[in-house]
């Protein structure tokens, strides 16, 4: 970064300084000191299986889109950890605001595979998860959840609830108004919220140094006046300590925190895109020696709490799960045309009572 | 009976509204200590506390988004948009998130919202603050649009908008916020929020306009009352959804049809009514329906917005011409 201009002869009136999280390095070896959880194997374990059952449903989604069976579907691949890190710091209670990339956060929280495979397949039914009840529906424009968040946040403030508000994201985010106006907010008003900013370096085509000149997306919570850090994000055990603890200090009454997930997006934006046109190979070959599933399988392995046995046992559970999923997908005959007024509002206001029956008269033809 | 002024009547109707709901809150810039730069929060907050008469930062996007949020944990926001040329930040909460969550998630999550906004020319005011963009929140199918043109109207139907369970825009003409002043019984009954109001009964040709130009639409039918003809004027006052059957009443009876607003004439409102007339209405027509509008210009600073808005006269003429017509 260029040096901003300073006049030395002033007086220092403020002092900022960002830090970063991260155990679980590449090399499958815990460094520096790690929370205590990172010692409880069967956890470990269990976040393994959530970023590998991710990894594969994402693998299934794409399958089922470029046979014609799926509309555009943004994959994860590369940036389970950020997805499955967070979520797993969360309490049911919590309620997550997704963006589309957060598909692991999703399926952790109780949204099951058929509901997100419903979403992209273009039925709103997608949305009316049978699990988390108060969790968002992910959000497509970007950053237009981050306001949600504060809302959602500030509702639980006035009861004095002792739960969070989690807002996803990804680096694209953190250009937009919107981010920074519901941050703002938050700041000012202390809410229980916490921005996670899955930083997986490309907006669509765009790369991170042209979204923005700051050092760090973790820097911008400084300016509005709460705590930010930088973690790996391809380190879930990092992920899941950062989140653990920005929550504990929200639900105390701490206020908001942002935490930028340092990842890589190893896949295209979504099926519609190819990301060949903008990025080398190289670049993305090198990045998969980063990916968070193998240094936690390796970490695991080495621990000789995880071998291969265990290894075509999960990749065999994944595949049946997925396969289940979407044959229950498939198998879901799409809501008759004159539903799209069911749910229009409360109760759909007489000026509109003829189109739909126009829409029950075509179903019924 | 105690009289108010429209904007009066909105500080009313807020604070019925949040001393029987504690869910309801308010937000917006300047709504706390200053009371709203037109006063319509004044006193609310010093009487319901500052955790529920949120100022907010200067921050439209923001207000319209923390009402989203608000709402979808049961809360039930009031946002202040401090002008209409303010508004345009929160469209995209509007019409991408608000309108929409009810839908999207098949009333899993629902958005009880109202996004309030003082709006039209008149008081010659600085640029930016005369817009009258009503016809674009009425485009966004799931909103509900209303617009009151007197004090009363103003209490009962924001009482409907905050009790109602789907996102509500409620324009507030500003030129007519301390116009007049209406008798208004504080009792908490709501209006309905789908009805047309008939303000004066006419059997020649029905005049249909809502907001502040329903003061030159009344005035221009008792010039033409002088003149023999004989007027009905509709307030609309809910955009969306609207009364088509209390428009296609009317015109079944005169015949002829005059529409009044201030927003620029394309793609008006006023486009809308016509082709609903054309459609369902056609057979009782003895003339054109003609519609007097703001002109499709950019709303011009103040020394020339009385020039942009319908005048009496035009209003007048316009009436004469289709009475005139066969």
């Amino acid at each position: 970064m260029n040096k901003p201009f300073m006049d030395e002869e002033l007086p220092v009136i403020a002092r900022f300084e960002l830090r970063r999280r991260a155990y679980l390095g590449p090399d499958g070896v815990l460094h520096g000191r790690p929370p205590a959880f990172a010692s409880n194997v069967d956890l470990l374990i269990s976040l393994l299986r959530a970023m590998a059952l991710t990894r594969a449903f994402d693998l299934k989604a794409v399958a089922l889109q470029r046979t014609g069976r799926l509309g555009t579907y943004p994959v994860s691949l590369g940036e389970e950890a950020v997805s499955v890190g967070a979520a797993s710091a969360m309490r049911e209670e919590d309620v997550l605001l997704p963006s589309y990339r957060n598909t692991g956060a999703q399926l952790w929280r109780g949204v099951k595979m058929e509901e997100i495979l419903l979403f992209w397949g273009g039925d709103e039914r997608g949305n009316a998860f049978s699990g988390p009840k108060q969790d968002f529906p992910l959000s497509i424009p970007v950053a237009s959840q981050t306001s949600h968040a504060a809302g959602v946040a500030y509702a639980f403030k006035l009861r004095k609830e002792p739960r969070v508000a989690v807002c996803m994201s990804g680096d694209g985010a953190t250009s937009k108004g919107d981010m920074w106006e519901a941050m703002n907010f938050a700041g000012v008003a202390k809410l229980p919220v916490v921005f996670i900013v899955g930083n997986n370096q490309w907006a669509i085509s765009v790369p991170r140094k042209l979204q923005t000149a700051s050092e760090t997306l973790a820097q911008k919570a400084i300016a509005a006046g709460f705590g930010g850090e930088q973690v790996d994000g391809n380190d879930v055990i990092a992920v899941r300590a950062a989140t653990e603890r920005a929550l504990a200090a929200a639900r105390a009454g701490e206020g908001p925190f942002l935490i930028e997930a340092l990842t890589y997006r190893l896949g295209d934006h979504t099926t519609a895109d190819d990301a060949a046109r903008y990025r080398s190979p190289e670049e993305v070959q090198a990045r998969w020696k980063e990916e968070p599933i193998a240094r936690l399988r390796a970490y695991l392995v080495g621990k000789k709490a995880w071998g291969k046995e265990d290894e075509e046992r999960l990749a065999s559970e994944c595949q049946a799960r997925v396969e289940a999923a979407a044959a229950s997908y498939l198998a879901t005959p799409p809501r008759a045309p004159s539903s799209m007024f069911d749910h229009l509002y409360a109760e759909l206001p007489h000026a509109y009572l003829g189109q739909r029956r126009e829409l029950e008269g075509a179903s019924d033809a | 009976m105690p009289e108010a002024t429209l904007v009066e009547a909105v500080n009313l109707a807020l604070a019925r509204a949040m001393a029987d709901d504690p869910d309801v809150v308010l937000l917006g810039e300047d709504v706390g200590v200053n009371g709203g730069v037109f006063r319509a929060t004044v006193g609310l907050q010093s009487r319901f506390g500052s955790d529920r008469v949120i100022d907010t930062p200067l921050s439209e996007a923001l207000i319209g988004g923390l009402c989203v949020g608000m709402a979808a944990q049961g809360l039930k926001p009031v946002g202040e948009i401090q002008f209409m040329g303010f508004f345009y930040p929160c469209i995209d909460q509007l019409a991408n998130h608000a309108s929409r969550l009810r839908n999207r998630t098949l009333g899993r999550l629902t958005c009880p919202m109202v996004l309030r906004a003082p709006f039209g020319a008149g008081i010659r005011a600085p640029e930016h603050h005369s817009e009258s963009a009503e016809a674009m929140l009425a485009h966004i199918p799931g909103l509900r649009v209303v617009i009151p043109s007197s004090p009363d109207r103003a209490y009962g139907l924001l009482l409907a908008a905050i009790r109602d369970p789907d996102p509500v825009v409620f324009l507030e003409p500003t030129r007519i916020y301390r116009a007049v002043k209406a008798e208004v019984e504080d009792n908490g009954e709501a209006l309905p929020l789908d009805v047309a109001f008939v303000l004066r009964e006419g059997r020649d040709v029905t005049l249909i306009s809502w907001g502040a130009m329903l003061r030159e639409t009344l005035a221009a039918a008792e010039e033409l009352a002088a003149e023999g003809m004989s007027a009905e004027v509709i307030d609309l006052a809910t955009l969306k959804p609207y009364d088509e059957e209390a428009v296609l009443a009317s015109v079944a009876k005169t015949g002829r049809c005059v529409i009044v607003h201030e927003a620029a004439r394309t793609g008006g409102f006023g486009a809308e009514i016509a082709a609903c007339i054309a459609e369902r209405g056609l057979a009782s027509l003895l003339a054109p329906v003609l519609r007097v509008t703001g002109y499709d210009a950019v709303m011009p600073l103040p020394r020339l917005e009385q020039s942009y808005m319908p005048s009496v006269e035009r209003i007048a003429a316009a009436a004469r011409k289709v009475c005139a017509y066969n």
